[in-house]
């Protein structure tokens, strides 16, 4: 298993080399050591490889992630997985705000807490966040999916379009046209499969989540375009 | 270590760029109160390293408040005086108005000097008389604060913040965003004594608090918005209010954006404002309580591996003090 270290390979070294990797290459597995809150830590990969990070990393670490699966052992700072294409990004630690922001696919896993704006205008990204989020999560989000295990605080869903909200526990406020919207069984699967994939499948009962959603009476809705979320 | 800025692409200029109204944009700050006393003899060098850190969000003025030693019965002034200053004269005239000797440092364009707390009214009264040209810029019974335009390794190094020791400290770079990159316009701002004030953001009605705080009869020296968050918590607390609640007033008097830390006697304080604009970090392990901008300032504390790491939430006013 490759593995560079920080403290002694340049961060756009690193990235570099993960950026020259082919698509069906030999090298699938990939340990960075000692990030130390740099930004930008495997940024834009394009291959189905797994990164693993060991420890906190700053802005942006695995924005534009296509294919990638990265790991980070640790937090992550401002706009982890921004833009997200395709693959995994997750999070042990906490994540501070706008974590998957724009993403347009892929699914970001948080094992503990999100900050502010997480999920904002996102855009097909799946995000699990195991522990709670902060202030305008979902803010202008247009698809996809954010689950929630524990609570979100004020404007949840501001200006949503038709991504669906998941939250466990409790939501502080709702944001503009926003409004809560009932369980159904194509909802109670949608969110069982995201649980599965966020690894608590099983532990959390699904009855306890409420689903929130776009009241569609900001934006203009029409239900000829409704695939196109 | 400090990256070297391209400030024509970096600097955020606001509305026009004209450099003469208010705020600091990107910045950082750092905070660093130790637990454990041991720690005390490198405070200067850890909060140093952390200021280092930080120069690439704020290349143009560094200043940090550093917490040490009381002299009982006395008060410690920082003097700030132009560069070449005549520091040895102006001892001597102060030391005829106090009528004895004053234990002083010189460190560069500053003087900490130590005066008993009977005379400190003659000692200003003679300094505005004979020395209009030098000013107070921090005064209290363990505070003392350091602030110069240039790079903030330079600026520590200048001022030689590595072989200071403490209890605690916080920092700033300056990245000057609306104000001029002037000394003046430099951070920590002193809040009252053993007090001060880092500011991280952008107030929008300053202008109309500045002028609110002069009919309270505060007076200003520069056209910063920092500043006028340094008055309105000077004139909250003269009212009587603490100052965990005068942070928790100026939650609905000061607009803009802004993460606030400020020194006291015996700690610091952090609040974010409720939009949590700016980015904060905080770290505490047994030894110590360490605030930064961003994690990137922590990594050289001791322990840092193990500490327990969070962000901050926003209009929360969080202390850290010794008991």
């Amino acid at each position: 298993m490759p593995t560079i270290d920080l403290a002694h390979t340049s961060l756009r070294e690193l990235n570099a080399t993960l950026h020259r990797l082919k698509f069906d290459g030999n090298e699938t597995h990939w340990r960075v050591l000692n990030p130390r809150g740099q930004h930008a830590v495997a940024v834009g990969i394009d291959a189905p490889i797994l990164v693993e990070i060991e420890g906190h990393v700053g802005y942006y670490c695995a924005g534009m992630n296509q294919c990638a699966t990265v790991v980070v052992h640790g937090n992550a700072g401002p706009g982890v997985a921004e833009n997200m294409m395709s693959g995994q990004v997750h999070v042990k630690g906490d994540v501070s705000q706008a974590a998957g922001a724009t993403g347009r696919g892929g699914l970001l896993v948080v094992d503990g807490n999100a900050a502010a704006r997480c999920g904002i205008s996102m855009k097909g990204i799946d995000i699990v966040v195991k522990g709670s989020v902060g202030h305008l999560s979902a803010f202008m989000a247009q698809a996809g999916c954010l689950v929630v295990l524990g609570d979100a605080g004020e404007a949840l869903g501001d200006s949503i379009y038709e991504a669906h909200l998941y939250v466990g526990g409790t939501v502080k406020s709702l944001g503009a046209d926003c409004v809560h919207k009932p369980l159904q069984d194509h909802h109670r699967a949608e969110l069982a499969r995201l649980l599965e994939a966020g690894g608590v499948k099983g532990e959390v009962d699904i009855n306890r989540f409420r689903r929130y959603g776009s009241a569609r009476r900001l934006y203009h809705f029409h239900i000829d375009n409704v695939g196109s979320y | 270590m400090c990256l070297r800025i391209d400030r024509r692409v970096k600097r955020c200029e606001a509305g026009d760029g004209k450099a003469d109204t208010g705020a600091s944009c990107m910045c950082g700050i750092v905070g660093l109160f130790l637990k454990d006393p041991r720690l005390e003899p490198e405070l200067g060098m850890l909060v140093a390293g952390m200021l280092g850190t930080l120069c690439d969000r704020g290349p143009d003025s560094a200043g940090f408040a550093v917490y040490g030693r009381e002299t009982p019965g006395a008060i410690k002034l920082t003097l700030r005086a132009p560069l070449g200053h005549d520091f040895d004269c102006l001892t001597e005239q102060l030391e005829t108005a106090a009528g004895a000797s004053l234990p002083r440092v010189v460190r560069d364009t500053h003087m900490v000097v130590t005066v008993p707390l009977a005379r400190e009214a003659a000692i200003r009264a003679t300094l505005v008389e004979v020395a209009p040209e030098v000013s107070v810029v921090g005064a209290g019974r363990r505070m003392e604060i350091f602030k110069e335009v240039g790079r903030p390794d330079l600026v520590a190094s200048r001022f030689g913040l590595p072989d200071m020791t403490g209890t605690h400290a916080i920092g700033h770079t300056r990245m000057a965003t609306e104000s001029a990159v002037t000394t003046n316009g430099a951070h920590p701002f002193t809040t009252g004594p053993d007090q001060c004030l880092v500011h991280n953001g952008s107030l929008s009605n300053h202008n109309a608090v500045r002028r609110e705080l002069a009919r309270h009869g505060l007076a200003f020296q520069t056209e910063n918005d920092s500043e006028v968050a340094a008055g309105y918590l000077t004139l909250k607390m003269r009212e009587g209010l603490s100052l965990d609640r005068a942070l928790q007033a100026s939650l609905a008097t000061l607009d803009g954006f802004y993460t606030f830390v400020v020194g006291t006697e015996s700690g610091f304080g952090v609040l974010r404002d409720p939009i949590a604009c700016k980015p904060a970090v905080m770290a505490e392990t047994e030894k110590w309580v360490a605030f930064g901008t961003e994690y990137r300032a922590l990594v050289d504390l001791p322990g840092i591996d193990a500490a327990r790491v969070w962000e901050p939430e926003p209009a929360t006013v969080y202390f850290r003090e010794r008991q």
